[in-house]
């Protein structure tokens, strides 16, 4: 609990500050087949804060996330990253801008084991090069040694160093959350983006990996979260933002948002 | 300089741009490149001229010429039947194949695999049945005539460009005014928003399948008419019939006869300028000049 | 008895060749996914790039260089994965199917350049004097095909050890990951059409390298050689090999090869020489049936036992047009 507070803590020391925000979406709309699943959608997100996005089902959190992910191109608006205009960059190019994001539900590669997955979030390894693949030059296998032994390191931190030979296709769904944290983890990212890191996993495992988040967030990584789960919510993320048929309903400090007669209408009316 | 390559180019585009009809329909509602939709030219050929040597045996006077042209009567009603019979030969090979890989859930890339496979197997299934030497409707020769100064035509190549007209006319009027038009634009807009709505899918892929095959068959038969009728026909316009699919933007059949027809006077001209051996590369070169410069073809939507 | 080791041995060199061609496809479309149609086309490619290299030089047309005959092969293999590259630089950031049409374009294109550009190819009645590895082996017969033999037994051996050993490092993890499942790939950071070129040039190398290497083991060669069923040939015996599949990629090419020759002669004793070609034709009709057949029921092959490599294509292939076409959509 004392972490989760110094989490708190220095986010709040980020949002005091006037510097640009990391990341800083303006006016974002994405619209499928004439629904607008996004409407006219801004977002700034501070270096070394938690900020939670949160919303009734098809509130349009998940195509806000493709979007600044680089999975889904906006039908309009623009995408800062660190000042650099990202807008119409493809996710493998925004992931090395230290841009990364999981999956709601989770996409682990099911035939290649736990290792081999995690050595995928690796970033410019010289063995990924086909000339080196083909030479192995003393480069592409020392890059590929570090790296292993970062993954190992990885599947350590995120429990999962006892699967590492197994298939990931044989994970329970808490261990797939796990085996996407740790893929991401591996290239370094500035930004995660990480999409319910919660849903579907039991309650002691839940705590874990609350714990990894805020101990991800005083490594300095800069954290946006979709989530379910308020309890959480409120204790790691120091600002949430609602989201409501694809607009911004209201944004603030979590305990004073959840309170808001407003977001409080939008979550008995999506239950009614 | 002479105008002459426009009449031949205006002819063969016609043919090309019926097939292509075919293959943007089948491309933009079954979403997959049918690599057997050439053989449905073959095989619409080559139904009309049995039905028309049945004809010509049981009733000869259906043999003599019509008119100015070099064929008779048996010609028309063997294209009309033809037009039928080839849309079951397709129906037949979706009911075999592509339905079936459809209902499995098959990749598009599996289909076409299978339509590859299914080339071949219908193609040497003709060159079996009718032997790989060429074979005519008759054997009457056609004397051309001059339309304009310095372009002469026959009677049978102006059939072949007014026949063209009239039946892209009708699948426009198809497509955009009856309800079945509307259905098959609703499915290949959006094939879930669709079944959704209630539209019958598998109506709306029987009836791609009919008047694609009947476009082929009708394309074939003019093919057969000025020039000749061979198994590889087909195969032969298989790459103008791409071509002119994704020139015209894939979906469009206003399109595809218009890219059609714009093939079918480069190759022309082609031959003219540069020499009839190097006509079959006409196509690729527009082709890759597409996929270079503009992906979705002339009349197509830019890619949202 | 020496006729029949000798048979043998020729046999099996030349479904050799063909196991070469089969494992480039096999890397195309096997690990890779990407449907080439041009098979022929790049085959081609391979055997003329080479002979032009190697002969020795005569008038009225390029060439020849008279060059080692390795060279002439590494020339074959870099020209095909040359022209494999530029196709895939033009449509691998379209849709999956402009592959398809664009290589079936190259073949016909080849073909024709083949046939029309005399100056370089020689026409219609395409090279001879081809040299053979091991050409002063010629006088005796038994040797001279053991030496052959051996020749394509160690370049089969050598292209599965290579593609082995690519499939099996960082970059054929990443082609895997992308099979997989590409949206996931793509959020780690993998370019999808940098890998895809990649393996589309690499598998038309050893293709080309298949072409070569059959040109020299005939001897001669001409534009009828790289007809569309050359394409076929080498799909089926990938199919049946089971593809994704290495070893399945050259057994599938030795038992195709065997099942293509015994029927041929079979049509040949059987068929009176006015309906042979008939009967070649409905060869083919049987084949394709049969393509359709595996595509239907058998779609991972008919041989190979659980190559890891193949459930993971087996997922990839399942998933439905609609979800694919979504896809793309989304990538543009």
């Amino acid at each position: 609990m004392t972490q989760t507070m110094e989490g708190r803590q220095s986010a709040q020391d980020a949002r005091s500050s006037d510097e640009e925000p990391i990341l800083k979406a303006r006016s974002l709309s994405r619209s499928f087949q004439g629904f607008k699943a996004v409407d006219d959608l801004s977002l700034d997100l501070h270096e070394g804060e938690i900020m939670g996005l949160i919303g009734p089902n098809g509130a349009g959190k998940t195509t806000m996330f493709n979007m600044l992910a680089g999975s889904l191109l906006p039908t309009s608006g623009t995408i800062h990253l660190k000042g650099q205009d990202i807008s119409r960059e493809g996710a493998e190019k925004r992931l090395r801008r230290g841009l990364g994001r999981t999956f709601q539900i989770p996409r682990p590669f099911p035939e290649m084991t736990v290792l081999e997955n995690v050595l995928c979030g690796a970033q410019g390894q010289s063995g990924e090069k086909a000339i080196s693949a083909f030479f192995r030059p003393a480069r592409s296998r020392r890059d590929e040694a570090l790296a292993l032994e970062k993954a190992r390191h990885l599947t350590d931190f995120l429990m999962l160093s006892h699967l590492e030979n197994e298939k990931a296709r044989v994970l329970s769904g808490g261990q797939r959350k796990l085996l996407e944290l740790a893929r991401i983890l591996m290239a370094d990212p500035k930004v995660i983006l990480l999409d319910e890191p919660a849903a579907g996993v039991n309650p002691t495992l839940l705590q874990d990996i609350m714990a990894r988040i805020v101990t991800l967030n005083e490594q300095g990584v800069t954290i946006l979260l979709i989530e379910h789960n308020m309890d959480m919510v409120a204790r790691l993320c120091s600002r949430v933002m609602v989201m409501a048929l694809g607009q911004k309903l209201a944004e603030g400090a979590p305990d004073v948002v959840i309170r808001d007669p407003e977001v409080v209408r939008a979550y008995l009316g999506d239950a009614a | 300089m002479t105008l002459q390559p426009l009449m031949d180019g205006l002819v063969n585009g016609s043919i090309i741009g019926l097939g292509a009809i075919g293959v943007t329909l089948t491309y933009s509602i079954l979403r997959f490149a049918n690599f057997a939709h050439g053989e449905l030219l073959s095989w619409g050929a080559y139904l009309a001229l049995t039905v028309s040597a049945a004809l010509g045996a049981l009733l000869p006077g259906l043999g003599t010429p019509i008119g100015p042209f070099s064929f008779g009567w048996s010609v028309p009603i063997a294209m009309i039947a033809s037009m039928f019979l080839t849309g079951l030969v397709a129906l037949t090979v979706d009911w075999l194949l592509f339905g079936r890989l459809r209902n499995a859930g098959s990749a598009q890339i599996i289909l076409v695999m299978s339509s590859f496979g299914a080339a071949l197997a219908l193609r040497n299934l003709l060159e079996f049945i009718y032997t790989s030497s060429p074979a005519y409707f008759t054997t009457a020769l056609q004397i051309s005539r001059p339309v304009l100064p310095g372009l002469r035509a026959t009677p049978d190549q102006l059939l072949v460009l007014v026949l063209a007209v009239v039946m892209v006319v009708a699948v426009h009027l198809l497509l955009t005014r009856s309800a079945a038009g509307r259905s098959m634009r609703a499915v290949s807009e959006n094939p879930a928003l669709a079944s959704l709505a209630g539209i019958d899918t598998r109506a709306v892929i029987r009836m791609v399948w009919m008047l694609g095959a009947a476009l082929a068959a009708v394309g074939g038969i003019m093919s057969g008419v000025v020039v000749q009728i061979r198994p590889t026909m087909g195969l032969d316009l298989l790459l103008p019939l791409f071509a002119a699919s994704i020139l015209g933007g894939i979906g469009s059949v206003p399109g595809a006869m218009l890219a059609g027809l714009m093939v079918g006077l480069a190759e022309a001209f082609t031959v003219q300028i540069i020499g009839a051996e190097w006509r079959a590369a006409v196509s690729f070169v527009i082709l890759v000049a597409m996929l270079l410069l503009r992906p979705q073809g002339i009349f197509g939507k830019a890619a949202a | 008895m020496i006729d029949l080791l000798s048979y043998g041995a020729f046999f099996l060199t030349m479904a050799l060749t063909y196991a070469v061609i089969c494992l480039g496809l096999n890397l195309q479309w096997g690990q890779t996914g990407l449907f080439n149609v041009g098979v022929a086309g790049f085959v081609a490619v391979g055997a003329y790039v080479s002979s032009i290299l190697t002969t020795p030089a005569i008038d009225g047309r390029l060439g020849g260089f008279d060059l080692p005959i390795v060279i002439g092969w590494l020339g074959g293999g870099l020209g095909a994965g040359f022209l494999c590259f530029l196709l895939g630089a033009l449509t691998l950031r379209l849709r999956s199917d402009y592959l398809a049409i664009a290589t079936f374009g190259a073949a016909v294109v080849i073909q024709l350049a083949l046939l029309n550009l005399e100056g370089i190819t020689g026409g219609p009645f395409g090279i001879g004097f081809i040299p053979r590895p091991f050409g002063t082996l010629a006088e005796q017969p038994g040797l001279f095909a053991a030496a052959n033999l051996a020749v394509l037994i160690v370049l089969v051996l050598v292209c599965y050890l290579a593609l082995q050993h690519l499939t099996r490092s960082p970059w054929g993890r990443v082609l895997r990951a992308l099979r997989e499942d590409e949206e996931a790939a793509k959020a780690l950071g993998k370019d999808p059409v940098t890998y895809r070129l990649q393996a589309f040039a690499i598998g038309g190398f050893v293709m080309g390298l298949g072409g070569a290497a059959q040109a020299h083991f005939i001897g001669f060669i001409a534009p009828d050689n790289y007809l569309p069923t050359l394409t076929f040939q080498v799909w089926t015996m990938l199919i049946v090999g089971g593809s994704g599949n290495m070893r399945g990629a050259i057994l599938g090419a030795i038992l195709v090869w065997a099942i293509w020759a015994l029927s041929g002669s079979l049509v040949a004793s059987v068929f009176p020489p006015d309906q042979q070609a008939r009967a070649a034709s409905l060869q083919i009709v049987l084949i394709g049936v049969a393509l359709c057949l595996v595509l239907l029921l058998r779609p991972y092959g008919i041989l190979g036992e659980a190559g890891t490599l193949r459930a993971p294509l087996r997922r990839a292939l399942r998933r439905t047009p609609n979800s694919l076409s979504e896809g793309q959509k989304t990538n543009v």
